[in-house]
């Protein structure tokens, strides 16, 4: 049980420590922004607290001494700067650090902690005081535990009557209360007797004290504690302007309600009452104040915004739903199988020619696949989650080296598969690292170069059909055409008399190890990058895509499919092979006749409206040893920004087409990407057309180059 | 004298290949299907004979023959394909060995199991763990996570690349 909360709690802290970091960056661009503060103070807060219950002492500690100086700025006393917010990230790496060492990571470096503290300490105006409030006190209080809260307690102080015999006077422990804060005191007369019972030396008055003080309960005990035994005492917290709670609005209980809170009214008594009054608008309407429609118009805007209200914390509440990552994917799983099935079913109804059973599998049909969008759009998460992360890069980095660099991002709110996103995350940093490394210059090259100092990497993502186009443009100085090609020679990678479009040129710096920079730094230019860019896209199903123009920057656009799970394909047959390919690459279906296949002696060309398009045959490409129909199918699909057929022996039609793995064996088999399940039960294997023909490149280019 | 790594008495499945017994320890047998109608993967070696569809999970299907050098198998009322669980490299694998027929699920004391001679089994002993006696008869006991291990995955695919 406990594993499972601190297992709870450090899901948590990563979250806020997330968060935090989001804050933190989102402050350093407006420094006077309250919310962004109480953001970033609630977040510690809350890292701290929960830190604390569940035995993280050591988080909790150097979390407080953070907050502490945090809390400095949320009064105002201190100013947000640049030196405040490196301290503070690192603040957040160090908690991080702490998390993950807690969790069997390397241990913190407990020194680097201390000059963080250090660091902050010394960023205050003068060292930690107690809160001027507590000079008045007499009695030693202890002083407030460095958290300016604001809190209101309610003190019912109703003292023996002999209280007087032993010395006490009442009114000096009130003075005493008075000293601590703000103080509203209402005294009893009640409990006074008639004159003739009255025993002169007896106290027989009682209060109400309503106090707001940074002190804590604590403190207000300690006024009253030479007489604790002889006096009732209740004190309770009414308001804590500290607490995050949503009833910090200004509205405060109903006058019932603080009765029977105090226990001077019960319920019943009060439910009484508050039947015997009239309500305010049956009281306007007898008087003859308003006619009735004008109330009642009014009463109905109340209960409408009252519902909106209402409709939105059921809403809020309703967001904050955490599922386990794999509970989802066993779902996806199981939609998956269900697709399959129904795939099967909606064949076995056709063969049956039963009118009913054909109504019920279109209906399970649309169900199906109204579930399968459903689920998998749970599994989406908006990009914007890796972005923040992205700020943080780019401000290391450019100040780093000695740049200075924006991120702007637009498009965070789109969605993606939740482990696309992940999968995104590590070719994203290597563009972005080029970025900043190749692409923008240093400041005094940029002003000699008439551009602004601080150079723009602008970070975007958007919704394109069943893809989303994420694209990192900088206004950098773009890729260095000459360099590249000189470099392609030197590798051998292409030949001096080579002509080559931008495109191609661009494309060579996907080659394994090509790297044009001179030297190596700490940031890039080992070679390593973006060949591994290109294939943890390709692994995506996406696509990657350089544009440039030298001295305005590079543009890079990455093309990456929602959802991994299931697609829409495009299902073919060869003998009795059946295939399926991405829908979204397919263009147009056109016959191939042998006559046209002999028009072209031999060569894998087909004429479609005017234009040469060149084909595979997959028959041949696969090795299939029985003779082609007649009239062949070639399926044009667009590779690359070129159109390609692919020759097959008929056209099933569409497909839903939920991915199977074909596991380690046949992991490197090329050109098939995947498997699926038709509906007959037998396995139709996934074609990735790029790789197709990339292949078939490669054989041509051994055969004739 | 019995070999060193196998101590306990464990139940073995016992199957054909042409007319040759094997064994397999039958705690990585997960279960024996019909053979089924199996996808060829193109540009694969011939001893890996495609997948199939078990349950709605693609499995990959090895014909056993091919694999120790025999003629491929042909289809009887016999054949039957072994769903195995092997280890590769870290991570636990299903795969289908394609095999003529299934026989018994026999149980061998330490005793009865030697060593593997180094030659004469005209198969890389590295794939046995020892020779079982059993009703008179020698039974090849195999160590199925080598005979698909990663060297031998790897070379699958140099065959695959030269082809």
């Amino acid at each position: 049980m406990m594993e499972q909360a601190i297992a709870t709690y450090r899901e948590e802290a990563a979250e806020l420590l997330a968060e935090l970091e989001t804050s933190l960056l989102e402050l350093e661009e407006h420094p006077q922004d309250n919310d962004l503060i109480n953001r970033v103070f609630r977040a510690m807060h809350t890292i701290k607290g929960s830190g604390a219950m569940f035995g993280f002492d050591d988080i909790a500690r150097f979390t407080h001494e953070v907050e502490t100086v945090f809390d400095q700025v949320r009064n105002g006393k201190l100013q947000v700067t640049r030196p405040l917010l490196d301290l503070t990230l690192q603040a957040r790496d160090q908690i991080s650090t702490m998390l993950d060492s807690s969790a069997g990571g390397p241990p913190a470096d407990e020194s680097t902690g201390q000059r963080i503290i250090q660091g902050l300490q010394s960023l205050l105006p003068h060292p930690q005081k107690a809160a001027p409030q507590d000079s008045q006190t007499c009695q030693p209080t202890p002083p407030s535990r460095g958290d300016n809260c604001q809190r209101t307690y309610r003190v019912r102080f109703k003292p023996a009557p002999e209280i007087m015999l032993s010395g006490t006077n009442p009114l000096s422990l009130l003075n005493e209360l008075r000293s601590l804060g703000t103080c509203e005191i209402v005294t009893h007369l009640d409990a006074i007797p008639l004159l003739c019972d009255l025993t002169p030396e007896h106290c027989h008055f009682y209060w109400d004290i309503i106090i707001t003080t940074p002190h804590t309960i604590d403190a207000l005990k300690d006024v009253f504690i030479f007489i604790e035994d002889d006096c009732q005492l209740k004190i309770d917290l009414i308001n804590d302007t500290c607490a995050i709670t949503s009833e910090t609005d200004a509205n405060y209980k109903n006058l019932g309600e603080i009765l029977v809170e105090r226990g001077d009214l019960s319920t019943v008594e009060m439910q009484k009452i508050l039947s015997m009054q009239k309500r305010f608008g049956e009281l306007l309407v007898q008087e003859g104040i308003l006619p009735q429609s004008k109330v009642e118009s009014a009463l109905i805007e109340q209960q409408q915004v009252r519902q909106a209200r209402q409709e939105k914390t059921v809403q809020e509440t309703a967001l904050s739903i955490r599922v386990p990552a794999e509970r989802l994917d066993h779902l996806v799983n199981l939609v998956g199988e269900l697709v399959t099935v129904q795939a099967h079913l909606t064949q076995l109804a056709a063969d049956k020619h039963d009118s009913d059973l054909v109504a019920v599998a279109e209906e399970v049909e649309r169900l199906i696949s109204e579930l399968r969008d459903t689920t998998l759009t749970m599994r989406m998460l908006p990009i914007g989650t890796t972005f923040s992360k992205f700020k943080r890069l780019v401000r290391d980095l450019s100040s780093e080296l000695g740049k200075e660099i924006e991120l702007e991002t637009a498009g965070a709110e789109t969605e993606l598969d939740k482990t696309v996103i992940e999968k995104l995350n590590d070719p994203l940093v290597h563009l972005i690292r080029n970025s900043i490394d190749h692409g923008i210059e240093l400041p005094e090259v940029r002003r000699a170069a008439g551009k602004p100092a601080h150079g723009t990497i602008h970070l975007a993502a958007e919704h394109s059909g069943d893809s989303v186009l994420v694209t990192i443009h900088d206004d950098g100085a773009g890729l260095d055409k000459e360099a590249i090609r000189a470099k392609a020679i030197e590798r051998g990678l292409i030949t001096a008399a080579s002509e080559l479009t931008d495109k191609e040129i661009y494309n060579l710096i996907f080659a394994p190890g090509f790297s044009t920079a001179k030297k190596v730094t700490s940031v890039s230019g080992r070679g390593v990058g973006m060949d591994v860019v290109k294939r943890a896209i390709e692994a995506l199903r996406g696509t990657i895509d350089i544009n440039s123009a030298t001295g305005k920057g590079s543009v890079i656009t990455l093309k990456i499919p929602l959802t991994l799970a299931i697609i829409e394909t495009l299902l073919v047959r060869i003998d009795e092979n059946f295939f399926v390919l991405p829908l979204a690459m397919v263009e147009e279906c056109i016959e191939l006749s042998r006559a046209d296949v002999e028009a072209a002696h031999g060569r894998n060309l087909a004429h479609v409206r005017g234009t040469l398009t060149p084909y595979i045959s997959l028959r041949e490409q696969f090795g299939i040893r029985t003779s082609p129909p007649e009239i062949e199918q070639i399926v044009i699909a667009g590779v690359n920004g070129t159109r390609i057929g692919f020759v097959v022996d008929d056209v099933v039609g569409e497909h839903q087409t939920v991915i199977k793995s074909l596991g380690k064996l046949y992991r490197d088999v090329q050109g098939i990407s995947g498997a699926t399940i038709l509906g007959d039960g037998t396995v139709a294997l996934i074609l990735d057309p790029a790789l197709l023909v990339h292949g078939v490149e490669q054989r041509e280019q051994q055969q004739f180059g | 004298m019995s070999v060193t790594n196998i101590t306990e008495t464990v139940q073995y499945l016992t199957f054909q290949l042409d007319d040759e017994v094997f064994a397999l320890d039958v705690a990585k047998v997960r279960e024996i299907l019909e053979i089924t109608s199996i996808t060829k993967i193109p540009q694969t070696p011939d001893f890996m004979r495609g997948v199939i569809n078990l349950r709605g999970s693609v499995v990959p299907v090895i014909d056993m023959r091919l694999k120790f050098g025999m003629s491929a198998t042909e289809q009887t009322v016999n054949t039957c394909i072994i769903v195995v669980e092997v280890t590769l490299e870290g991570e636990t694998t299903v795969l289908g060995a394609l095999a003529d027929s299934v026989q018994e699920v026999v149980e061998m004391e330490p005793e009865q199991i030697e060593p593997a001679p180094h030659i004469g089994t005209r198969l890389n002993t590295n794939f046995i763990k020892g020779m079982g006696k059993h009703e008179g008869n020698f039974v090849m006991i195999l160590d199925i996570d080598k005979v698909f291990s990663e060297e031998e995955i790897s070379a699958v695919h140099g065959v695959a690349a030269a082809e």
